[in-house]
């Protein structure tokens, strides 16, 4: 029998058996082996695929190792931010301050990289041994004649959500200090999306077949450019929203460009975000090609999702990510592959999100906020999912108890955005779920003692995962035979 | 996956992007251009640490911590730290790895984290009913000046039945994860150990190598019939099989009962080239001095010449000559040696990495006539470079390169003027090997662009004669793959 911590238990809602709000958006419990990370990590996150600009952490080696191209986040030019700078702080400069380093480092590293901005991030101890970075950046951007922007991430200041507005008040220096003459009538920014494995160049290509232009990804395949003239642009679309609506706000305030929540993970919610960005012009032309395009991409997606849909059908998931507006659309897109959320969790969602959550998930499902390994692992045995979508962290929980598990952050190397995407998230979930390693796994062997007959696992032809055609069963029906054609 | 507007994507890796020529086209550029060097930099910054070489002391606390059974590693700090260290260590190992911490807040920054602490531990115990909790400091603990030993001896005072609180002190502004790997071995010892009667067992300290190693050299011990508590062990608890239940701490580890009997033991060995000289204060000389424990320093078993070494050394404490097997697995390796040794010889190296894995494998590599032309760590250390010459005794290259403190910038520009033909490094190494398409051999720690980083072996007759078919065949793979005929018969 698993407790959960005491201090904990209003963090943790079963839907139907209470209708009070969930409590959330506090700070972890010490001891509790929270999930989430620190203001410093959610900083690097939002401002990391800038690939043009230098990023300088400015602290003890340990900040800036544990980052070093840990994400999937691509560019398409130059590869700059794929470096872990670091001032690398010893004792003798955090007793006699670190601004002597900074502005060396600064300096040569510039001189050598030629970057168009540089971000200096501060480090807990940077916040401690009171260096004035904000004066180091001033000096270097005099000298070096390119904008130099302390980021404000500290990791005590709190969790990735304060990280983020942090990265967003340093992003926003630059906007607004662009030409924005050559940007046409329908131009959107598409704030939230890191081109993770190439997520942004997809979206983009969406709305450009539509003829809206996509003024800046914010910030996946970022440059600093883009951002100088961002405010040229007519709509803002949010997707991560946690980490960008400060942003959007700030575009909203000082050029009245409005925003919209929106979302491209699913079929559903990618459709509803380029049909929104449609609605917003008013163009007849770019309503039309854009029902083409849903109607298009949805048609050629759909017949294969439909042969998963009809081998997962039932199937039971947990999931445990960042940020809620995720969550919804995983919820959404499960739905679609005819699996059931028995677990919908975040590590950073505000009372609006839970209450969203618990509105789209069926009754029974645990919605839980900040968790933590020892209740995830109850959680696994209580409700005994098929598979579990979450980050690395949570990956090796699931094993261990026999789960499947698909990876829905930032260090997957799959796009799952689009309509390509969830076919590809169909496809992951689909040989995470229907692998034959999981009867051999000894919590579910021990389960499976004492049935009749053995019940062979479905390998289908499935792209990654080829089973040859060996051991494939003849009990199921049609569904079994997916081709992919990719 | 393609950007919109190009046909092709090739990925340019990390530091191919070139000083001193700005980016062509900055909104969705063609790829892969305009980023040839067309003139040589100015000069390389030495100031800033690009892409390190080494990771923060409180990592290796988090090792070690890990390897001992039922203990759960604390660090004292803000919640990022925990949460990186997990996600690094869970990269390498995919292994559960909790790792608990007192979440600072702004707060507890200006007035002191005792009570995160203090109700973190209490939760720590009440969650996972530990044994021990290992509290390691971060650079924000110690910068403060947090006062850990004294809050936990109060806490455990209040607290009597409850775990063994355990306090090390790792700074990352001071030294590497190697540096906190071996400060809180020492400090695991001091902790635990206590006057105990002399008993034949033996104490093995192995340094941060595999589980797999870990495995192999208790193996090896008990082949001689040597009773042996070895610190840290976390060969199942960073390796563990699939659980038939749920595990608040993965089974295994060094118990603490042995930890507190290492006062009595026979001998200390204590594993290392950077670990022999007077300097290192280790838990090897604590034991010495405090315990009269004779301490046997030793280099890592890697290669022949170090596995004979400790083979004798285990032979002396057991008085007793090498079991037959491990004669026999010996006698394999020296006549694999023999049918691959044409196929090596004068091949040039780079190896980086953790100081006394570089210098093991320096020395294998002797052995084999591959010649090291680029040795490399990021953990500054005296030791590192004489010691390097030392094991060279057939092979050492005219313009062999030693490099102590240094990062993967650094390493990288010394690579391009060596031209090795082999990169030996942890998947940190790829990059480079990359750009200079030449063959990565993976050893050590971080292995996160494989799986199977927990169980590569690199000590014993075994671990050599596997890395020797390693080397041989990844030699033999490039060289078929690169021939215009295809032998298949090599």
């Amino acid at each position: 029998m698993i407790n959960v911590l005491e201090q904990r238990r209003a963090q943790i809602h079963r839907k139907g058996e209470s209708t009070a709000p969930l409590v959330c958006d506090r700070k972890s419990v010490a001891g509790s082996v929270t999930q989430r990370a620190c203001a410093f990590c959610g900083s690097r996150v939002v401002l990391y695929p800038i690939a043009d600009a230098l990023h300088v952490v400015h602290g003890p080696i340990g900040c800036a190792a544990y980052n070093w191209d840990i994400r999937g986040a691509l560019s398409s030019g130059p590869q700059l931010h794929r470096n872990s700078f670091s001032t690398d702080l010893q004792e003798l400069e955090v007793i006699y301050g670190g601004e002597k380093k900074l502005k060396q480092s600064l300096g040569e590293l510039i001189d050598h990289y030629r970057p168009k901005a540089a971000f200096v991030y501060s480090t807990c101890i940077v916040g401690v041994i009171g260096d004035d970075v904000e004066a180091v950046c001033r000096q270097v951007s005099r000298e070096k004649g390119i904008d130099v922007i302390p980021v404000a991430s500290e990791g005590f200041r709190g969790t990735k959500k304060t990280g983020y507005q942090a990265a967003c008040e340093a992003a926003y220096k630059l906007v607004g200090t662009g030409d924005t003459s050559s940007i046409g009538p329908c131009g959107i920014n598409i704030l939230g999306d890191f081109n993770i494995a190439g997520e942004s160049w997809l979206i983009r290509r969406y709305f450009e077949e539509a003829g809206i232009e996509v003024v800046a990804t914010i910030t996946g395949d970022g440059r600093v450019d883009d951002l100088r003239r961002c405010h040229g642009a007519k709509l803002n679309l949010v997707q991560c929203s946690g980490s960008m609506t400060h942003l959007a706000k700030l575009l909203e305030r000082d050029h009245a460009i409005p925003m919209r929540r929106v979302s491209f993970f699913g079929i559903e919610d990618t459709a509803a975000a380029l049909y929104e960005a449609a609605k917003f012009f008013d163009d007849p032309g770019v309503l039309e090609r854009t029902q083409v395009l849903v109607n298009r991409e949805v048609g050629r997606v759909y017949p294969e999702l439909k042969r998963y849909r009809a081998i997962l059908e039932g199937k039971k998931a947990a999931l445990y990510v960042g940020g809620a507006f995720k969550a919804f659309s995983l919820v959404k897109a499960l739905k679609l592959l005819g699996m059931k959320t028995v677990l919908a969790g975040t590590q950073t969602g505000s009372p609006e999100d839970y209450a969203l959550l618990r509105e789209i998930c069926d009754d029974g499902t645990v919605i839980v906020d900040d968790s933590n390994p020892v209740e995830l692992a109850k959680f696994i045995l209580e409700l005994d999912p098929d598979l579990f979508i979450g980050g690395v962290k949570e990956r090796p929980i699931a094993y261990k108890l026999g789960v499947g598990f698909c990876d829905h952050n930032h260090e997957r190397k799959i796009p799952l955005a689009g309509f390509e995407g969830m076919l590809h998230f169909a496809r992951e979930v689909h040989a995470s779920v229907m692998s034959p390693v999981w009867q051999f796994v000894p919590r579910r062997a021990a389960r499976a003692v004492g049935q009749p007959t053995r019940t062979p696992p479905t390998p289908v032809n499935h792209p990654a995962h080829a089973p040859g055609d060996g051991g494939r069963p003849a009990s199921i029906d049609g569904a079994l035979h997916v081709n992919s054609e990719d | 996956m393609n950007p919109p507007t190009t046909a092709t994507l090739s990925i340019p890796i990390a530091w191919q992007f070139q000083p001193g020529v700005p980016d062509a086209q900055p909104a969705l550029g063609v790829a892969g251009e305009g980023r040839i060097a067309s003139e040589a930099p100015i000069h390389e910054p030495r100031a800033a640490t690009r892409n390190a070489c080494k990771v923060c002391a409180p990592l290796g606390a988090c090792v070690v911590f890990s390897g001992i059974e039922n203990c759960v590693p604390f660090l004292h700090g803000s919640q990022g730290c925990a949460t990186y260290i997990r996600r690094y260590l869970i990269s390498h190992f995919r292994e559960p790895v909790d790792i608990a911490s007192s979440s600072f807040s702004e707060e507890d920054t200006v007035f002191g984290g005792a009570r995160n602490l203090r109700l973190g531990l209490a939760n720590v115990a009440g969650q996972y009913t530990p044994q021990a909790i290992g509290v390691a400091t971060t650079c924000l603990a110690e910068t403060i000046g947090e006062d850990v030993p004294r809050i936990l001896a109060e806490h455990g005072a209040a607290n009597s039945g409850g775990p063994e609180l355990v306090p090390v002190s790792t700074p990352a502004y001071a030294g590497t994860h190697v540096d906190g790997f071996h400060r809180t071995v020492r400090r695991v010892v001091e902790h635990f150990a206590t006057p105990t009667p002399p008993h034949a067992g033996i104490n093995l300290l192995p340094g941060f190598v595999s589980p797999e190693d870990l495995r192999h050299l208790k193996e090896l011990v008990a082949a001689f019939g040597l009773p042996c508590t070895l610190l840290p062990d976390y060969s199942d608890t960073l390796d563990g099989a699939s659980w038939p239940e749920y595990q608040r701490v993965q089974p295994g580890g060094t118990p603490t009962r042995a930890i507190r009997r290492m006062s009595g033991a026979r001998a200390t060995l204590e594993l290392g080239h950077t670990l022999l000289g007077s300097g290192a204060d280790t838990a090897g000389r604590w034991l010495h001095q405090t315990h009269q424990v004779p301490r046997m320093p030793l280099a890592l078993p890697i290669g022949l010449r170090e596995t004979d070494a400790f083979m004798a050394a285990l032979g002396e404490l057991a008085e007793s000559g090498c079991p037959d097997d491990i004669q026999r697995e010996r006698g394999r390796l020296v006549d694999a040696m023999v049918d691959g040794h044409k196929y090596v010889f004068g091949k040039r190296a780079a190896l980086f990495g953790d100081p006394d894995l570089v210098i093991g494998l320096c020395s294998f590599l002797d052995e084999i006539g591959v010649r090291p032309v680029l040795c490399a760590s990021g953990t500054r250390q005296a030791a590192f470079e004489p010691a390097i010459r030392e094991v060279l005794d057939h092979s050492e290259a005219d313009d062999l390169q030693i490099l102590t403190g240094a990062d993967h910038a650094r390493i990288s520009e010394v690579a391009r003027e060596v031209r090795p033909d082999l990169i030996f490094s942890s998947s940190k190494g790829y990059p480079l090997a990359r750009e200079l398409e030449v063959p990565l051999i993976r050893v050590g720690f971080p292995v996160h662009d494989r799986i199977g980083g927990q169980r590569l072996l690199h000590v014993g007759y075994r671990g050599a004669q596997r890395f020797f078919d390693l080397i041989v065949n990844t030699i033999l793979e490039r060289r078929q793959d690169r021939s215009e005929t295809g032998y298949s018969y090599l």
